[in-house]
């Protein structure tokens, strides 16, 4: 069977488990194009018109899959970490779909929430498994070998500082090898904050990533930050914040600024209308505000966002840095 | 210490009350209005939700009358309104506000922890004082919703114009007044006369709207221009889906107390939704549903901009609205929304659903 995945929202961070765990249960990965003029403006057109822009998108890749294919995978994802949650989105992104985009193919939308605990998981894949007519036994085998390949790559990203970012049609996971970030002691060092599914989105993002690089400038982010270091960032939040990829956004920020290690800037790269962000980005700000303790830029992306005024600011911050640091 | 909280409807009525019962000082914030609104705008980051900006105005108006403790829900997720606590007070701080925030988290089956911080607030109060106090304030509470429903049928059959909203003013005065249960049942019976005195036009083919969605914007009326006394102008019967009692009954009390009501209602909105999406998102959905059951002429669903629940039950309303032949609309507010905007629209949804009903009614006729 020929099963789709939206090159969208969490693909940034479960793919290699995905595409491992399907390919182990003997059916074909297809993804959607990487994120083009026409992906984003099927998105527009069908997604309600108060969705934030990352979901917009989802919208359009899966318009980009949904001919292709014989099943979409969009799971409910509630939780992937014991007792924190997903922004809301997210719960009800596969009623969303459905509601909003006609002439669908079946879509696998099993419930993943680790939220009572971390078998949520596995229960995640058991439900796929029944749905797609295959036994216990190799749901459990094609589990426990995506698994392993999800944890080793997430290892290795952290270890070797991979950013998973695509080269064109190829995948992050698939491009393993290419993508080792190099430099040199001096090189400016910036901390790039935000969802994955908008800094590693290189349309969404106008290519940050690769526009910081191309100055010579090592891109950190929230993926390549070792957990132990995030958590530690996170523990001087009075309340536990409940979103976990707000939590890894603020962990690593304070981390850095708490003097874990010497960083030249920080970015924000949110998206407009984003109900998470708007809260941890202001405690950000506040926290930066009151000891400034590095350059601190936030820049809001929409579909309306033009790139010559991202690009001059962007230009503007690193010029800002780079005489910070040789001072 | 002069304890505070934000305003939601008629919230602040059994709050003073119980705080006061337990001799603890309370300043109540102003109303919420445009300088409400423009204080909370101005401090608050520029993608927080409304009900974020107009309870930090709230907090700060009262903090300019002296308040030093404010008294603030929590939460668990996955919401916004779950920090909201955590933001304001980096805000107020900011501002150079001393104050101390005291935050209720819902108690998950731990209703001792509640209690344990209401004893800090009331300076160790005995158990027994504070169950006292708190029964005085459900009581009332439950007046202030039950008069609610009363006001929202009356307004669109009342003779004089204006009659029930003077009414109603006056009941919650005498209700906000009273200081013991005795003198709650005087009030209440003042109430009941003058509510009886009320003249009512004939209560036939009246129209009947629900209203859904976010909770804040559903009971606060200054955010929603005071929806329901709108409609009651156009003539028309106001059912709102949500009441402050019924919130604090599923999120204050521990769950074996609670109802199945709220599961069974949820079960109406498994076709469209079916896991919980935080807020009232799949709640608003499933009241829809039992709105069009109930054949209630149409249905308008509230959401401040950018509410993460609520868009995504907006997002299946079409198809809702649809399957179920029930007319929706859905009034997005923020800082910007405008009273005369609001008001035609409103004109021109209960034109359609007028026009509606009377086409059935018709229908009907001419199949005999």
């Amino acid at each position: 069977m020929r099963i789709g995945i939206p090159r969208a929202l969490f693909y940034y961070l479960y793919y290699p488990f995905w595409k491992t765990f399907f390919e182990a249960l003997g059916h074909q990965v297809i993804l959607s194009n990487p994120t083009n003029k026409k992906i984003l403006k099927d998105g527009l057109e069908l997604a309600v018109d108060d969705a934030c822009l990352p979901v917009k998108v989802f919208h359009g890749h899966v318009v980009d899959l949904k001919d292709k294919v014989d099943a979409l995978y969009i799971p409910r994802i509630i939780s992937i970490e014991p007792k924190e949650f997903i922004c809301p989105k997210f719960l009800g992104l596969p009623d969303m779909i459905k509601s909003s985009i006609p002439d669908l193919p079946p879509i696998i939308d099993s419930d993943l929430s680790i939220y009572k605990n971390k078998r949520g998981f596995y229960e995640h894949a058991k439900s796929i498994g029944t749905k797609l007519g295959h036994t216990e036994k190799l749901t459990a085998r094609a589990f426990r070998t995506a698994l392993k390949k999800l944890n080793s790559y997430k290892k290795s990203q952290i270890i070797e500082e991979r950013l998973p970012l695509d080269s064109g049609q190829k995948s992050f996971f698939e491009d393993y090898q290419s993508k080792n970030q190099n430099y040199g002691e001096s090189a400016l060092k910036v901390l790039l904050l935000g969802h994955p599914y908008n800094i590693y989105d290189n349309y969404i993002s106008m290519n940050i990533i690769g526009k910081l690089q191309r100055y010579g400038v090592k891109v950190i982010t929230p993926e390549i930050i070792p957990t132990q270091n995030l958590s530690a960032g996170s523990r001087y939040l009075n309340k536990k914040l409940f979103w976990t990829l707000g939590k890894n956004l603020i962990g690593s920020a304070y981390y850095y600024m708490d003097g874990g290690q010497p960083i030249d800037g920080i970015i924000h790269l949110a998206s407009f209308g984003c109900g998470p962000d708007s809260i941890v980005g202001e405690l950000l700000e506040r926290k930066i505000a009151r000891s400034r303790p590095v350059p601190f830029i936030r820049i809001n992306i929409d579909e309306h966002s033009g790139e010559e005024g991202f690009n001059t600011r962007l230009e503007a911050f690193l010029d800002l840095i780079e005489g910070g640091s040789r001072r | 210490m002069k304890v505070t909280f934000p305003h939601m409807g008629n919230l602040y009525i059994p709050l003073k009350s119980f705080f006061e019962s337990l001799g603890v000082e309370v300043v109540v914030p102003p109303l919420s209005s445009k300088r409400t609104l423009e204080l909370g705008c101005k401090y608050s980051p520029e993608f927080a939700c409304l009900p974020f900006k107009v309870t930090l105005g709230n907090f700060i108006e009262a903090l300019e009358m002296g308040a030093d403790t404010i008294v603030m829900a929590g939460g668990i997720g996955p919401c916004r309104f779950g920090y909201y606590a955590e933001v304001q007070r980096e805000i107020l701080k900011d501002l150079g506000y001393r104050f101390e925030m005291v935050v209720l988290e819902p108690p998950q089956g731990h209703v001792w922890d509640l209690i344990k911080k209401f004893k800090h607030i009331t300076s160790n109060r005995s158990f027994k004082e504070i169950y006292v106090a708190g029964k005085l304030a459900w009581k009332k509470l439950l007046m202030a919703d039950r008069l609610d429903k009363l006001a929202n049928r009356l307004r669109a059959v009342e003779m004089e114009k204006g009659k029930t909203d003077s009414v109603y003013k006056r009941a919650l005065n005498l209700i906000t007044e009273a200081r013991t249960e005795q003198e709650l049942g005087a009030a209440r019976q003042q109430i009941v006369k003058e509510i009886s005195s009320i003249k009512k036009a004939s209560e036939k083919n009246l129209l009947k709207v629900g209203l859904v969605g976010e909770i804040y914007t559903l009971l606060e009326p200054f955010v929603n221009f005071n929806i329901e006394k709108q409609l009651g102008e156009l003539g028309v019967v106001v059912d709102r889906s949500i009441s402050i009692s019924q919130w604090v009954r599923e999120n204050l009390l521990p769950s074996f107390m609670k109802s199945k009501e709220p599961e069974l209602l949820a079960k109406l909105a498994e076709p469209y939704i079916p896991c919980f999406v935080g807020g009232h998102g799949r709640e608003s959905v499933a009241q829809i549903v039992s709105y069009a059951n109930q054949g209630v002429d149409g249905v308008i669903h509230l959401l401040p901009l950018t509410c993460m629940p609520e868009i995504v039950a907006k997002s299946v309303l079409p198809k809702v609205s649809k399957i179920h032949s029930i007319p929706v609309m859905t009034l997005v507010l923020d800082e910007h929304s405008a009273e005369t905007g609001l008001r035609t629209r409103l004109e021109a949804f209960v034109d359609l659903i007028r026009e509606r009903k009377e086409e059935k009614e018709l229908g009907v006729l001419s199949w005999n």
